[in-house]
């Protein structure tokens, strides 16, 4: 019991519990992109005391012992969304011992969960950090075999995950891949996805309809972690290209009653209508404009701009589900206003729209008054490939600005200025 | 969608060479009398498969009124750009037109010389990636130098296209990484073409890649429990490949002398039998066909200074590099080039330790030789971004890196490293007309290439996406973008 004390204390600490020790914080004379009701406010305040953001507006005062960050007009931003992938479960490339985001069992197991593998003393961490990313959603990856068993289409689940290190219990999601890409994992044709996702679900509403002897696709575990996901339960994350698939996962997502997620979505602005009516949002990578695959033909720089036109709520995540540069997302999210997006709709798919779609919008996506500070402050726009994040606050605590990049950095700066000088 | 990644695992590209006019010999035929034998021999096959491009003629074209960016280290602020028959004719304030003159207004405008990428695969990886198209890589064997890249490209990859719109002129193709020699590669002008010979790169010397690390001893080790399985193991593939080389090498000078000697010695002199293998690595010792390296270690990258030494050959560029930043002042010294990515890493083992500073760092070296590539379809479309964020992150660790100076490592050292410096990569009089009209500072998410110019002709324009054709994959494709056009 004591152990088990020790851990939970552990645990406290490395999720940023501890906020209330930390000393009040003013940044002074600010734009602050809200991304709330308020808009975007030139030359204001932003007070954060306990964690949380105490006051947002002009003339705030700095109560005793406060630091007071002199913003001089820089931006301030909700800390951004670091898109779907493998913080934490993949700390380098092509090394099976830490690789955790893909389970290749042969068999359909929804109740698969990569976010125990999570690491919170990934490095990842904080270079993603220094980006000022403060909340991405741990994906696991639906993957063919090779020579061993396969993966299927249910990928499994995940959650948001912080970059202070701590996992969101409450923000599960399912991951299902179908596509041309995904025909290996469904016996070789892409007809039988939706066939054995209609199957699955049927297990888990009429479990007695299927006798004993039948051939069934899930385990009593996996019918149990399905039913989470039924009648408009916790977001399904289709990971999806071709316009025509896309419309026959809007077709089961009605039929099944399901809270769909498009990830990806090429084509998805051939679709925009349809996914306006059937209130259906888009992850998609701004940066997708060649076919890259027969199921891409319809790739444009254009995507975002045009399914926001068409009233689709997007949010962005690189295609790469590797960890190692999410930062580049907001670098993604530049170019698609390079190409017709707003900006301040492009400032909200890297913010307040994916933490709505997964369920923490509550406490990510925007300031305002009372909610944990979790933001940054950026050198310049925040769309821009010459902005670097200055001061970054994850759930009420200022980060250290240091990484084990910035280590290196530092290192080898000496050598090379030493040398220089000789 | 993420094929760049794929790249990366199974690295060998294509090298392919262009025709190098000053040794258009032909090969000759093993039983020809003496009489008519070339005078130099075998390794001349860099004049087969020859450049088929041919510059259309253009009216006059004079920029004026913009901020150009020379590519020597200048910066004008106010200045034209004034292009006659396909050449950089003269590049300062008030130049006058001459008669016919396209006027382009620079108001507000940035102008670049055109964008030069090192390491691509278009074409040889092309869209759609299926497996049909594959073509990158003969990761058949640790050695296929016998292999051009040129060979493998297909000039219907929308990709080309894309990157033009991000201002690429010019481009290396490289073999893949999966092989100690991955064979030659080709420089190709950024034109649309039916074949690639009509976008062949005049003149432009052939390159070698190969490749350092994992890639090799993994897809031969570790896949298929074959040579090299190890870091040495590949040093010691390069090595017995460089020495038979040399001796190839000698072989053939020893003939070439017995045939100048004339007389009997002449009549009795025999070529050694030609292998194509051979072909290319004599040709990179003599130095007609340029080294590419692909190396992520700082360790490694020394050992290779050090073989090239054994060997007597030179190194044109590291590529991928991701710890040049250890070794700045060593790459300096020793004249090599770099050739990085921003910010990419953590991807593989030999990709851990990247910084973001890496390219200013290689820069700040005295001497030092920076160059951004791109590795990938999506990367080659905004090289000037990738260099943006270099800047960024330099000036935090306190290196200063004006756009003028930056400009250099998409256009002058790349040029330098293809060996085509001579002919592109600055906007200076005489050079190929290959220019980029941007719609503000390049170094911007924001910026894009409002015309780009290859040898004095628009190729591209935002404005009129007519002037740049699609890909032929890409019409009456019914989901394509330009379908409702």
């Amino acid at each position: 019991m004591r152990t088990l004390l020790t851990v939970l204390a552990g645990l406290a600490l490395a999720s940023g519990l501890q906020a209330a020790a930390a000393p009040a914080v003013l940044i002074h004379d600010a734009t602050l992109h809200t991304l709330s009701s308020a808009g975007t406010l030139e030359h204001a305040d932003l007070l954060i005391q306990d964690g949380k953001i105490a006051e947002i507006g002009h003339g705030i005062r700095a109560p005793a012992g406060a630091e007071v960050i002199d913003a001089a007009g820089r931006p301030v931003t909700p800390g951004l969304f670091g898109g779907l992938g493998r913080l934490g479960i993949e700390e380098i490339g092509i090394e099976p011992t830490v690789d955790d985001y893909s389970l290749k069992l042969g068999a359909m197991r929804p109740e698969f969960d990569v976010t125990p593998a999570f690491n919170p003393d990934s490095i990842v961490l904080g270079v993603g950090r220094l980006g000022g990313v403060t909340f991405v959603m741990l994906a696991p990856s639906a993957e063919a075999g090779g020579k061993g068993a396969s993966g299927t289409i249910i990928a499994g689940q995940g959650s948001i995950a912080r970059l202070n290190g701590a996992v969101i219990p409450t923000a599960h999601t399912l991951f299902i891949d179908v596509g041309g890409d995904a025909s290996a994992l469904s016996g070789g044709s892409r007809a039988a996805q939706l066939m054995l996702l209609q199957q699955a679900f049927t297990e888990v509403r009429s479990p007695k309809a299927f006798l004993q002897g039948d051939i069934r696709v899930l385990t009593p575990g996996g019918r149990q972690a399905l039913q989470t996901y039924m009648d408009g339960g916790a977001p399904i994350v289709f990971d999806v290209d071709r316009a025509s698939d896309i419309r026959q996962v809007i077709a089961f997502a009605q039929r099944e009653k399901l809270r769909v997620v498009i990830k990806g979505g090429a084509e998805a602005w051939r679709v925009g209508p349809e996914l306006a009516a059937a209130r259906i949002p888009v992850v998609l990578n701004p940066l997708d404009d060649l076919p890259l695959s027969f199921d891409a033909v319809g790739a444009t720089l254009e995507n975002a701009a045009r399914l926001n036109k068409a009233g689709v709520k997007i949010a962005f995540s690189l295609d790469d589900p590797e960890p190692h540069n999410i930062r580049k997302v907001r670098q993604a999210a530049g170019i698609a206003v390079a190409h017709g997006l707003p900006s301040d709709v492009a400032l909200a798919a890297l913010t307040r729209n994916p933490a709505e779609i997964f369920g923490v919008g509550a406490t990510n996506g925007s300031l305002e008054r009372g909610r944990p500070a979790d933001l940054v402050l950026w050198s310049g726009d925040p769309l821009e490939v010459s902005t670097l994040a200055d001061r970054v606050f994850i759930q009420g605590q200022a980060q250290v600005m240091r990484s084990r990049q910035t280590e290196l950095r530092d290192r080898y700066l000496q050598k090379l200025r030493a040398n220089a000088a000789r | 969608m993420f094929r760049q990644f794929c790249y990366l695992l199974l690295a060998a590209m294509v090298i392919g060479c262009a025709a190098q006019p000053d040794k258009s010999q032909s090969e000759r035929p093993e039983k020809a009398p003496a009489a008519v034998r070339p005078a130099t021999t075998p390794l001349a096959a860099q004049s087969f498969y020859p450049s088929t491009y041919k510059v259309p003629s253009t009216p006059p074209t004079l920029i004026r009124h913009a901020t150009i960016l020379t590519g020597t280290g200048t910066r004008l602020d106010g200045a034209d750009v004034l292009i006659v028959d396909g050449k950089i004719q003269s590049v300062g304030p008030g130049l006058q037109a001459p008669p016919n003159s396209k006027i382009v207004e620079g108001e507000g405008l940035w102008v670049t010389p055109g964008i030069i990428d090192v390491h691509s695969h278009l074409g040889d990886y092309p869209s759609p990636a299926v497996e049909a198209n594959s073509d990158g890589n003969e990761a058949t064997a640790p050695s296929t130098a016998n292999v051009w890249s040129e060979h493998s490209v297909w000039p219907q990859d929308p990709g080309f296209r894309t990157a033009l719109a991000g201002g690429i002129t010019t481009l290396q193709i490289l073999p893949g990484s999966a092989n100690l020699f991955g064979g030659r590669s080709v420089v190709l002008k950024n034109v649309p073409s039916v074949t690639y010979q009509g976008m062949k790169f005049p003149g432009a010397p052939q390159g070698l890649k190969m490749a350092c690390g994992e890639n090799p001893k993994r897809v031969y080790g570790a896949e298929k429990h074959e040579f090299p399985s190890t870091r040495m193991g590949n040093v010691a593939g390069y090595r017995a490949q460089w020495s038979e080389a040399r001796e190839y090498l000698r072989d053939l000078e020893d003939y070439q002398q017995k045939l100048a000697a004339g007389g009997k010695d002449a009549k009795d002199a025999k070529p050694p039998k030609r292998d194509l293998r051979l072909d290319t690595l004599a040709s990179a010792l003599k130095g007609d066909i340029l080294i590419h390296m692909h190396c992520y270690r700082a360790d490694e990258m020394a050992t290779v200074l050090d073989m090239s030494k054994e060997f007597g050959y030179h190194v044109a560029a590291f590529h991928h590099a991701v710890e040049a930043y250890k070794i700045s002042n060593l790459l300096a010294e020793q004249g090599v080039c770099a050739a990085m990515w921003a910010d990419w890493w953590g991807f593989k083992m030999e990709a851990y330790d990247g910084i973001p500073e890496n390219i200013a760092f290689v820069d700040a070296a005295p001497g030092g030789c920076a160059i951004v590539h791109s590795d990938s379809e999506e990367g080659i479309q905004r090289l000037n971004q990738e260099a943006a964020k270099a800047i960024a992150y330099g000036a935090r660790a306190g290196l200063n890196i004006p756009p003028e100076r930056a400009v250099r490592w998409l256009t002058a050292n790349p040029a330098k490293v293809l060996g085509i410096l001579d002919r592109t990569g600055t906007l200076e009089p005489g050079k190929m007309a290959d220019v980029v009209v941007w719609n503000r500072n390049p170094f911007s998410v924001y910026a894009l290439a409002n015309l780009v110019f290859i040898d004095g002709v628009v190729r591209y324009d935002r404005r009129n996406p007519g002037v740049a054709p699609e890909s032929d994959f890409l019409i009456g494709q019914p989901a394509a973008p330009g379908a409702d056009r």
